[in-house]
């Protein structure tokens, strides 16, 4: 089952990612280099999906443009029923704001603020009034099994640790889809089983998970894997929730 | 209000980034802490020093203009009077009073005045003062404060009795704490009975009439005792000068008749004496060209305390430079969370407002109390004024947002990807 080409149509409601024909090419020298050439899959609310593939696949390039911090060439990507490709700066800010849980290989805490400053960031961009964004952020701790070392700095806790705070951030807004990249790439095994068992329940308690990641280990917690190849879709198995 | 609550956060934040970095907040803020201090300090002692000249002026009175005997420049050629000897025979004249005061419209009143250098004595006790040899209305005319006793009379003039009025200073000088009114001082040939005193006027960058010791006494009894001619005698021989009035303060009904007065009253004097050997001085003129010195003063003190808060300025926007490189990565992660742009140059123009303005208060702090040390410690007046803090706290203010506008918009600026990616 390789490319699934779909007419360029308004995603349905339960589509809360969508890429039509998506291209990012990127021009080094004289050369134009593609790093995304033509992908369209859509995946469903509720799903946990991997995108995978080895360095070189376009995988970075992939997490850019799901994370809305970069657009499509050409092509349409729908984050949640809105098309990415026509928002302007302000526009796309927002929309990671609303839409986007994201959680990082290397966690990103600011180091300055505590653990429950940092799970506020999202929430005080928001607008949301310092009392709520505490009460919300004691929540969010408890959530992820960290509300012991809510006003520590993340200097003083451990990598899982770390990446718990970072997950409680991320799911601060309350967002359409939680992409992580590479979230075990810094810790050991026994931790990252921890995090993959975190992220397992955010999916039965009806999350969108996206992962992006070389591992096939941790691609293998997920219900679907989309595997990248030369910036095409090589595979798409499970379809659990993916198509 | 609500915009306050707003950003309240943002101030938090820039309140806390200053203080984890103390040290390097601290010297980034000297260069405003200076500027403005500075701005506040050369402000009060320009104001201080220009008041106190125009209160010299003042106290000279705005409607009067002063008519000084001047020694002629050069002494050959036809002379005014007959030079006898070395004895030099110039200045103002009994009739030039006359003259003024008949000839030019607009006179209240003409003070004659000779003023000479002579030895007073009280027992042991010697000092030189300025023997003021005038009549009665110099006193309504140069207002000083009384102290004690009188001032001269109609009626010590029609006596040529022997009182004088001394200043303050001169009596602290020369009689100390022994009773003062009814004291007798001899002046040169003279005894005195000490009338009265009024307080002295010290300071000020413009000569007042009376600054210093000074014996008023009627002018009749001086011209019986000391006669015109003041000749000293010295190893060469005998030097003396012939001066039958060193000075004529003419009042006039009010100021605008100040200007005419002046000219006329130069046109009268310049058909009589063949020599300039007069000068006249209106206050008024004084008044105004002090004013103009001192406008020309705060345009001076204007562009060096500019510079140095420039300085200042540069300083910061030199920290806040580092400080975007520093944080890029937290940039990035703002960025990629879901901050827009102009989010990022808030944070970032409030993190130098703070700098900047806590630089104002303590430089505001440290202009007040620069004067305030320079009059305790020299007498000099200083006048801090209010406009001039508000000034230098609104300069404060404006340097944090010029100076850290270009280093937010660069923060603002950084691609989410890259600044990520920063190490």
């Amino acid at each position: 089952m390789i490319v699934q080409m779909t007419e360029n149509r308004h995603p349905l409601d339960d589509e809360v990612v969508r890429f039509d024909a998506v291209m990012r090419h990127y021009t080094v020298g004289n050369e134009i280099v593609r790093a995304l050439d033509g992908i369209s899959f859509s995946i469903r609310r509720g799903a946990y999906c991997a995108i995978m593939g080895p360095s070189g696949s376009g995988k970075s390039t992939m997490l850019n443009i799901l994370g809305c911090l970069d657009r499509p060439s050409s092509g349409a990507y729908w984050l949640n029923g809105k098309n990415v490709a026509e928002m302007d700066d302000n526009a796309l800010s927002d929309h990671r704001l609303r839409n986007l849980g994201f959680v990082f290989q290397s966690f990103h805490l600011i180091p300055q603020l505590t653990v429950s400053e940092n799970i506020e960031v999202p929430m005080f961009y928001l607008g949301l009034p310092h009392a709520e964004r505490r009460r919300k952020a004691e929540m969010l701790a408890d959530r992820v099994g960290i509300s012991h070392r809510l006003r520590h700095l993340p200097s003083e806790l451990s990598g899982g640790q770390r990446q718990r705070v970072a997950v409680a951030r991320a799911l601060a807004n309350d967002p359409a889809v939680l992409l992580a990249d590479e979230p075990t790439g810094n810790l050991d095994s026994a931790t990252s089983i921890q995090i993959m068992g975190l992220f397992q329940e955010l999916y039965e308690q009806g999350k969108t998970v996206v992962l992006v990641t070389h591992e096939p280990d941790i691609a293998a917690y997920a219900k679907a894997n989309i595997v990248l190849k030369d910036g095409r879709v090589l595979s798409i198995t499970g379809k659990e929730g993916v198509m | 209000m609500n915009q306050i609550l707003h950003f309240w956060p943002f101030i938090k934040l820039g309140l806390t980034d200053v203080w984890r970095h103390k040290a390097r907040s601290f010297l980034t803020m000297l260069g405003v802490v200076f500027g403005v201090g500075s701005v506040i300090a050369m402000l009060a002692v320009g104001e201080g020093a220009s008041q106190q000249a125009l209160d010299s002026i003042k106290r000279l009175g705005s409607e009067n203009i002063m008519v000084t005997s001047v020694k002629p420049s050069s002494e050959d050629g036809a002379s005014t009077g007959a030079q006898r000897g070395r004895l030099a025979v110039y200045g103002l004249l009994y009739d030039d009073e006359v003259r003024i005061r008949e000839t030019v419209p607009g006179v209240v009143v003409t003070v004659p005045a000779r003023m000479t250098r002579r030895n007073a004595r009280v027992n042991e006790r010697q000092l030189e003062m300025r023997v003021v040899e005038t009549v009665p209305e110099w006193f309504d005319v140069v207002q000083r404060p009384v102290l004690a006793g009188r001032v001269l009379t109609a009626n010590d003039m029609r006596m040529r009795s022997n009182v004088c009025v001394l200043t303050e200073y001169g009596v602290r000088r020369l009689l100390a704490a022994e009773g003062i009114l009814g004291q007798h001082i001899r002046i040169a040939s003279g005894v005195f009975e000490v009338a009265g005193i009024v307080k002295n006027e010290t300071g000020g960058a413009v000569r007042a009439p009376d600054s210093e010791a000074d014996a008023y006494i009627p002018l009749t009894t001086g011209t019986r005792l000391f006669g015109e001619a003041n000749i000293r005698y010295s190893a060469g021989g005998m030097e003396g000068e012939k001066v039958e009035l060193s000075e004529i303060i003419v009042k006039m009904a009010d100021t605008k008749k100040v200007e005419a007065g002046s000219k006329a009253i130069e046109a009268v004097l310049t058909r009589f004496h063949k020599k300039k050997d007069f000068r006249i001085d209106v206050p008024l003129t004084l008044l105004r060209e002090a004013e103009r010195t001192k406008r020309t003063y705060n345009i001076v003190l204007g562009a060096i305390a500019g510079i140095s808060l420039l300085v200042g300025g540069i300083g910061i926007m030199n920290i806040m430079l580092a400080s975007v490189t520093e944080r890029t990565k937290e940039i990035g992660i703002r960025r990629a969370i879901g901050a827009r742009r102009s989010r990022i140059v808030i944070q970032f123009l409030i993190n130098t407002c703070v700098l900047s303005i806590g630089g104002g208060i303590v430089g505001l702090l440290l202009g007040v109390a620069i004067p305030f040390l320079i009059t305790v410690f020299t007498d000099m007046p200083t006048v801090v004024q209010p406009y001039s803090l508000i000034l230098a706290f609104g300069i404060s203010v404006g340097i944090g947002i010029i100076f850290g506008l270009y280093p937010a918009m660069r923060a603002a600026e950084l691609d989410p990807i890259e600044a990520l990616r920063h190490e």
